[in-house]
């Protein structure tokens, strides 16, 4: 085996061929996505993955390459989004010739410009003080937004449409379905990007950085023109994300730059996982799924999402994304062994804590609303100024509780015996 | 060219009011194996931060091949062919071997803050890599993480990450610390390799490393070089032994056989 092929195998067995595949396979998820999903919320909330997607990747090549953690990466986002919004206006006023779909260049310009400004500075040190300068960036980009209305719009923020100049082969960018199609493209874009620079000799230095950012000089690397250069590229992927979310929205306010979305974005890279290029953009998709569909079901979302984040940051530091393979190979072992009965007993202490998490959740925010009628879940008709639902709801939190632990540690164990022991028999 | 790859004039260094290098003074003739000695605290490790730019000097000069260098930062000074290993083991610890060997080769291949070419295209760093590798006895654990490394592998790491990037001036950093007898033979058999042909200075407290290794060695005594000459001679040196030793002459035969 030559270098290169041992080289190719050993990432996670991603070979050129398999690659391709992957590109492809990305590809036709973009593309029949919304034909799958066909509502046109639907299509909404798909564009908003593809911008959430892109925000969380620019946002990795700081947290999970380089080990930079910040709180102002809306400053990025948002100033690409409202120098997005200022260039539509212009183009669409006939100013400048630069059709919608290039419009995410601006943006990307606009990141780039200021981490390049900002980043020389603050890449200067790294780990808590960074993180502490993030903040101040983060809010100092916040307030001038409302001491520039001139620029900014004040609290009303500028306002576009996306709708101007010649159709582009028909297009209009009018429908979402189209404003979806844009948005894939640049997600694909950016994706690939952002892929392949994991995998380039500035790729690998930045994990440097991140691991033992002490040698970096020893190996004839200068670790803050490092750092600067991965705020800088993190800012111009920030950009086109902000970009993008100007054109779904046809909107910048103040909002895009608060704490608020710096925050969100820190949220959902860390639940998807930031030690795998993808855990980013699972976290995206979920950050969607629980701030956009999740308030249709119930008013305590927010509620839901800490309880997340917290478990996330206990049990699976590395994202939910690092769940994935032992979670596979867990139900493919026990599928293997025919452990059933054991992976039942486990699923069954796991449904009672969620159920019960649920119902507790419930019962106490229909409480607090101070509702007198019967709080509806799941077709069930539960009063929550009688015992019985909250008695029920605690019992099987507690059976949850008291039993996962030994139903999770009686199936690794069933399995690592039945494992060992066909290793034992071929051998 | 001169016959000096590495002088030190007068170096002093002090972290507020204590004086750790004391004026010291040092030569490193080109392509010698020199060993640096002395006792614990003597400044044998913030000499070799000084001279690699990890600290800079309080006052004195340092020359290397034919320039000053106490004012250059830790990679400009790697850029002009002086790399070193450390005394407590510095490695990317969330990354394999290879990972690790292929970073330590980069600047050498030319490939600087690259982020236009994919790695797997790089053959040339690939095959220095590899080189690196199957050197220091790793190459069957190239896609180990180093935290699973033992002790000894992440030495030999160490030392490969110093010489991948071919560097003619090599520092080690008591590479065979807290090693067996047997590792630490296979220890100075490995750095006997890499350094052919090349300046290396190595902190040792090993004596059976230093004296089967070293061309030279200086010792260093509260922050002063006070000698500096071949193995034999410093064996026999009264000065050596009573400073750096600490013991009288009517214990000097006990020492000279220890050190033999």
């Amino acid at each position: 085996m030559t270098t290169h092929s041992l080289i190719a195998s050993r990432a996670g067995g991603l070979t050129n061929s398999r690659l391709t595949l992957m590109w492809l396979g990305f590809a036709a998820v973009l593309l029949f996505a919304p034909h799958v999903f066909t509502s046109s919320l639907a299509h909404s909330h798909l564009t908003q993955m593809g911008t959430g997607i892109v925000l969380a990747l620019s946002y990795n090549i700081l947290l999970g390459q380089s080990g930079m953690l910040s709180f102002g990466h809306a400053a990025f986002s948002g100033l690409g989004a409202f120098m997005s919004v200022h260039a539509m206006n212009l183009a669409g006023g006939g100013t400048f010739w630069l059709p919608l779909p290039l419009i995410p260049v601006v943006g990307a310009l606009t990141g780039l410009a200021f981490a390049a400004l900002i980043g020389y500075v603050i890449t200067r040190i790294s780990g808590v003080a960074f993180a502490m300068i993030t903040l101040g960036i983060g809010q100092m980009t916040y307030a001038s937004a409302l001491m520039f209305p001139g620029f900014f719009g004040g609290e009303g923020g500028v306002s576009t449409n996306r709708v101007y100049g010649e159709p582009i082969l028909g297009w209009t960018f009018g429908p979402q379905i189209q404003v979806y199609y844009l948005v894939a493209f640049w997600l694909f874009i950016c994706v690939m990007a952002t892929f392949y620079l994991t995998r380039t000799p500035f790729g690998r230095l930045l994990n440097g950085v991140r691991d033992n950012e002490e040698r970096i000089p020893f190996i004839g690397f200068n670790p803050h023109k490092l750092r600067y250069m991965a705020i800088m590229t993190s800012g111009l992927f920030a950009g086109i994300g902000g970009s993008l979310m100007a054109i779904n929205f046809e909107i910048a306010t103040d909002e895009v730059l608060s704490l608020h979305e710096s925050g969100a974005v820190l949220l959902f890279t860390f639940i998807g996982g930031t030690t795998s290029f993808f855990g980013p953009m699972l976290g995206a998709v979920i950050g969607v799924l629980l701030t956009k569909l999740l308030p249709d079901y119930t008013a305590g979302w927010q509620m839901y999402l800490g309880i997340v984040f917290i478990l996330v940051v206990v049990y699976a530091p590395g994202g939910i994304s690092s769940l994935l393979k032992p979670g596979m190979d867990m139900v493919r072992r026990t599928i293997l062994h025919k452990r059933y009965a054991l992976f039942f007993r486990l699923l069954l202490s796991v449904t009672a804590l969620v159920v019960s998490a649920i119902l507790l959740i419930e019962l106490l925010y229909h409480r607090a609303t101070g509702a007198s009628d019967p709080l509806s879940l799941w077709g069930f008709s539960l009063d929550h100024q009688g015992f019985i639902a909250w008695v029920i709801a605690i019992a099987l939190l507690l059976a949850g509780l008291l039993t996962i632990k030994a139903s999770g540690r009686a199936l690794v164990r069933q399995l690592a015996e039945d494992t060992a022991q066909l290793e034992g028999e071929a051998q | 060219m001169t016959q000096n790859i590495l002088e030190l004039k007068d170096v002093k260094k002090q972290f507020g009011k204590t004086e750790i290098i004391r004026g010291l003074n040092l030569e490193v003739r080109r392509g010698e194996r020199l060993a640096v000695i002395g006792p614990n605290g003597a400044g044998k490790s913030t000499l070799f931060h000084l001279i690699s730019g990890r600290l800079s000097v309080s006052s004195g000069e340092i020359w290397f091949d034919g320039d000053r260098i106490h004012h250059c930062t830790a990679q400009q000074i790697y850029q002009r062919g002086l790399s070193r290993s450390f005394q407590i083991t510095n490695l990317f610890s969330r990354q394999t071997v290879y990972e690790n060997i292929l970073s330590a080769a980069m600047w050498a291949q030319g490939y600087r803050y690259t982020f236009w070419k994919r790695i797997s295209q790089l053959k040339p760093l690939h095959d220095r890599a590899q080189e690196v590798l199957e050197l220091i006895g790793l190459a069957a654990r190239r896609n180990v993480s180093v935290n699973l490394l033992t002790y000894a592998e992440q030495r030999a790491l160490e030392i490969g990450m110093a010489v991948a990037g071919g560097s003619h001036t090599i520092l080690l950093d008591e590479p065979t610390a807290g090693m067996s007898r047997g590792e630490s033979d296979a220890a100075i058999e490995l750095i006997k390799t890499v350094s052919m042909g090349k300046t290396l200075m190595i902190v040792e407290h090993d004596m059976g490393v230093v004296f089967g290794l070293a061309d030279r060695v200086a010792v260093v005594v509260y922050g002063q070089v006070i000698a500096c000459d071949t193995p034999e001679n410093i064996r026999a040196n009264a000065k050596v032994q009573e400073a750096y030793l600490g013991v009288k002459k009517d214990q000097k035969k006990e020492v000279t056989d220890g050190i033999a």
